[in-house]
């Protein structure tokens, strides 16, 4: 597989904390996540629905509405004049530069994108001129043409209402307006979970090779980590609002640091290799208002430990390119994948 | 806890022989009315099926493929269009309401989404009472009670005590599935029909539903037709694979005979667009996003393409192809496909290691009336004016 090359350091992630304020108190949605994504990298971002994925990528590009409120840390923006820009304390105003122009997304569902009794043209115009106000509202539609042919569809589908365009077509649709003016991030929530295989194949070969073209960095949501494998540099695991593994997509593949990436690894049916007995994950995904005080996997944990009923552990670094959050990494521990335990043989069911 | 095995090695000679619940040449048309006046929806044709006692019969293909109306034609949601649904050999006519009640003790549908299935107002107790009560499987309160915990134990959700009195809000989406599968299973079925029964769960659950579904065929004789996109998913459980197209079969076998030796070309596409896990990864290897072009899609129900329905998406299409509708070969035993490649002598064509599916992107791009695609030219023109935005972006709400 071709990797890219990754550039200069794009955005830098230092402890960022998002809360939902619910009339029940805060709920913790992302908690003390940190990273660095370069340009021109794709970093995948997995985990369980509701451990926070959604949330942090929306506070990633300061587009999260109340009741979420990012309560701490700092995303660090290095811009190509060599001006690095902290986005938490940035007002909507002072961000309007940057959106679109730099930073962009496809969200989780087209259909809430797009205006249902819109021509897709008009769309594309509103965006164009409001970018650039001095663009005739002829040559917006005609660059708005030029705009679908980058994902490869015909120019004609700017008379088209998006109900009258199949998903896959919408969704690529998407895709060329957010790259309209030239992004240096676009950040993919699920892009292709509403679409088939074939369709996912269309759209996933036609982002890369735009991504090819233009260079833009990419961080790409789903729960589908063997889409993930198939398409990302590095991949960030999820787990309770907290990154519990980041690394090399075929290191945490490969010899995964934290018993939850091996699950999830394990979670996937193969298609080719020999049929195995598998087992899911046992019991579920923990109640973010009622953490445990430590580890908030051992519940499910296979390899749970006492140190990890108390002690929360960090997500520090584990091998060269590796950072995991688990007590099994800790010094004198025997490493997650070796040993006689193994979160899919193991463990009845917590259910 | 379930305790399944993975059975490729052995074939079971008894379960091949008994039909439960089969279709002959079933089709169903629908009448859509639209602005041009009204038109038909040929949404299944020609659809063959059994599924026999204590096996697992997958049925895969795009969205829109016609999957789900072959589930509802089964469950007499819909009268067919033509064609015959025979239960244990016997011809079902098309009827509704109670006269459908002894179909439904038989055949069961479980549907894509637990949430919406199950009526959230009332505990388990009462959504697993209440299944028994109607089919007369239970009678007094007693009985009842002894039943539900059967049926909660037998979808392993234990202790029953823990779930007889939640609601379904308290439980999670696996759970949920559960106690859906749970309500099937009250009525002791002999046929499930599960509609995409797992892509609404998250992924870490998904496992737990399909070594249950496997749990039942293997201890309890059931008879499954498991409705999937996920060619993955469907051969980890299931015994046969039914590959649809545009509403037609176009390949049916053993589970691992389809995988491993897809014998139409809509079959390759379909496995060569599906992740795996564990590919992709090796230096060399192609990734599966690597150029491919425009892969199209399926092609209207109104109006499908003449012959084949493949053929404008087929990269091997012949003159035949786009005349004559392609027969039924086998290919070897249990294993057969409507593709003329094989009539020609050219099946071999379904061996090589790289198929070029795609419309290379130039092309598309010409018949589109787009005379470029480079995509810096197009953004260069496009960003002209960088820097100077003044007002919000459009439609950029989370
Ligand atoms: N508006 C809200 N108010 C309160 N809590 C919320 C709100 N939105 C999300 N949450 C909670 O925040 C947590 C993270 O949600 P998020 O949407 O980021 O998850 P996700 O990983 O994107 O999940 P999915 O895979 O389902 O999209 C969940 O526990 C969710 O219930
Ligand atoms: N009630 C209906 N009226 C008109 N067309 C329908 C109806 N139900 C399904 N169709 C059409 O039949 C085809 C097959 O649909 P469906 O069985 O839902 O496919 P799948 O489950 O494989 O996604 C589609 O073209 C769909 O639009
Ligand atoms: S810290 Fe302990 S409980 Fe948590 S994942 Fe590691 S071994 Fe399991
Ligand atoms: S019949 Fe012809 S068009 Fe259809 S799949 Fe076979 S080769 Fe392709
Ligand atoms: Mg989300
Ligand atoms: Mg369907």
């Amino acid at each position: 597989m071709t990797r890219r090359d990754v550039g200069d350091v794009l955005l830098e992630v230092q402890d960022l904390s998002v809360d939902y304020l619910t009339l029940n108190g805060a709920v913790s949605a992302v908690s003390h996540a940190s990273f660095t994504l370069r340009r021109g990298e794709i970093l995948g971002l997995a985990g369980e629905s509701g451990s926070g994925k959604s949330t942090l990528t929306t506070a990633l590009l300061r587009l999260q509405r109340s009741p979420a409120v990012t309560v701490g840390g700092k995303v660090l923006y290095h811009g190509d004049d060599g001006t690095v820009t902290d986005l938490v304390p940035r007002t909507d105003k002072e961000l309007l530069h940057l959106r679109w122009n730099k930073l962009a997304i496809v969200m989780q569902s087209a259909m809430d994108a797009l205006n249902p009794v819109k021509r897709l043209g008009a769309q594309f115009v509103d965006v164009l001129r409001q970018h650039d106000p001095r663009m005739s509202e002829k040559a917006a539609l005609e660059r708005a043409g030029d705009l679908l042919a980058l994902s490869g569809i015909p120019r004609d589908r700017v008379d088209s209402f998006p109900h009258e365009m199949s998903g896959g077509m919408r969704q690529r649709s998407l895709i060329s307006l957010a790259l309209a003016c030239d992004p240096d991030l676009v950040v993919m929530d699920e892009p292709t979970t509403a679409v088939d295989v074939v369709m996912q194949r269309t759209i996933m070969s036609q982002v890369l090779r735009l991504q090819r073209e233009l260079g833009f960095a990419i961080v790409f949501v789903t729960h589908d980590l063997s889409l993930l494998l198939e398409l990302s540099d590095r991949l960030a695991i999820m787990y309770a609002g907290k990154v519990v593994e980041i690394g090399p997509s075929t290191e945490l593949y490969h010899h995964p640091k934290h018993p939850y990436t091996k699950a999830l690894r394990d979670s996937f049916p193969p298609l080719y290799a020999p049929l195995v007995e598998m087992r899911g994950i046992p019991g579920t995904a923990p109640d973010l208002m009622n953490l445990p005080d430590g580890c908030a996997f051992a519940p499910r944990c296979a390899r749970a430990m006492d140190l990890c009923l108390t002690k929360r552990p960090e997500l520090v670094q584990v091998s060269e390119k590796v950072d995991a959050a688990c007590h099994l990494n800790d010094p004198q521990k025997e490493p997650v994948g070796a040993g006689p335990s193994d979160a899919r043989s193991e463990n009845g069911h917590a259910a | 806890m379930t305790t399944t095995s993975t059975r490729t090695e052995q074939p079971r000679q008894d379960a091949e022989r008994e039909v439960v619940l089969e279709a002959r040449d079933v089709t169903k048309h629908f009448t859509v009315r639209g602005k041009k006046g009204s038109a038909v929806v040929r949404a299944v044709e020609g659809i063959d099926l059994e599924l026999h006692r204590g096996e697992i019969v997958a049925m895969v293909g795009e969205s829109g493929s016609g999957k789900t109306t072959v589930a509802r034609l089964l469950s007499l949601y819909y009268p067919t269009t033509g064609g015959e649904i025979l239960l244990e050999g016997k011809p079902v006519s098309h009827v509704t309401g109670r006269k459908a009640l002894t179909y439904y003790g038989q055949v069961q549908l479980l549907f894509q989404d637990p949430f919406a299935s199950l009526n959230a107002l009332k505990p388990i107790r009462h959504i697993l009472g209440r299944a028994l009560k109607i089919h007369g499987k239970a009678r007094g309160a007693k009985q009842v009670e002894q039943r539900i915990h059967e049926l909660l134990t037998r979808v392993n959700l234990t202790p029953p005590e823990q779930y007889i009195d939640k609601y379904p809000h308290e439980l999670s989406g696996g759970q949920r599935q559960r106690i859906v599968i749970a309500r099937a299973l009250a009525v002791e079925p002999r046929v499930m029909l599960g509609d995409e029964p797992i892509s609404m769960l998250d992924v870490s659950i998904r496992l737990d539903v399909l070594n249950l579904l496997k749990k039942l065929r293997d201890e309890e004789g059931l008879a499954l037709l498991y409705i999937t996109h996920d060619i993955a998913s469907a051969r980890y459980i299931a015994d046969r694979i039914n590959v649809m197209y545009a509403g037609q079969m176009v390949e049916g076998g053993s589970s691992e005979e389809v995988i491993h030796d897809p014998q139409h070309p809509y079959t390759r596409l379909l496995l060569d667009s599906s992740p795996d896990p564990g590919r992709g990864l090796e230096g060399d290897q192609q990734s599966l996003f690597d150029e491919v072009g425009d892969l199209g899609e399926p092609p209207s129900l109104i109006t499908p393409p003449k012959g084949c329905r493949f053929n404008p998406r087929c990269p091997f299409a012949m003159d035949i192809c786009n005349e004559k509708e392609p027969e039924k070969v086998e290919v070897s035993p249990g294993h057969w496909a409507k593709c003329w490649l094989h009539q020609e002598g050219r099946a071999d064509l379904l061996k090589q290691r790289n198929i070029q599916f795609g419309v290379p992107i130039e092309t598309a791009a010409a018949e589109a009336g787009i005379d470029t695609v480079n995509a810096e030219d197009i953004l260069d023109r496009t960003v002209a004016l960088e820097g100077e935005t003044t007002a919000d972006l459009g439609p950029f709400q989370p």
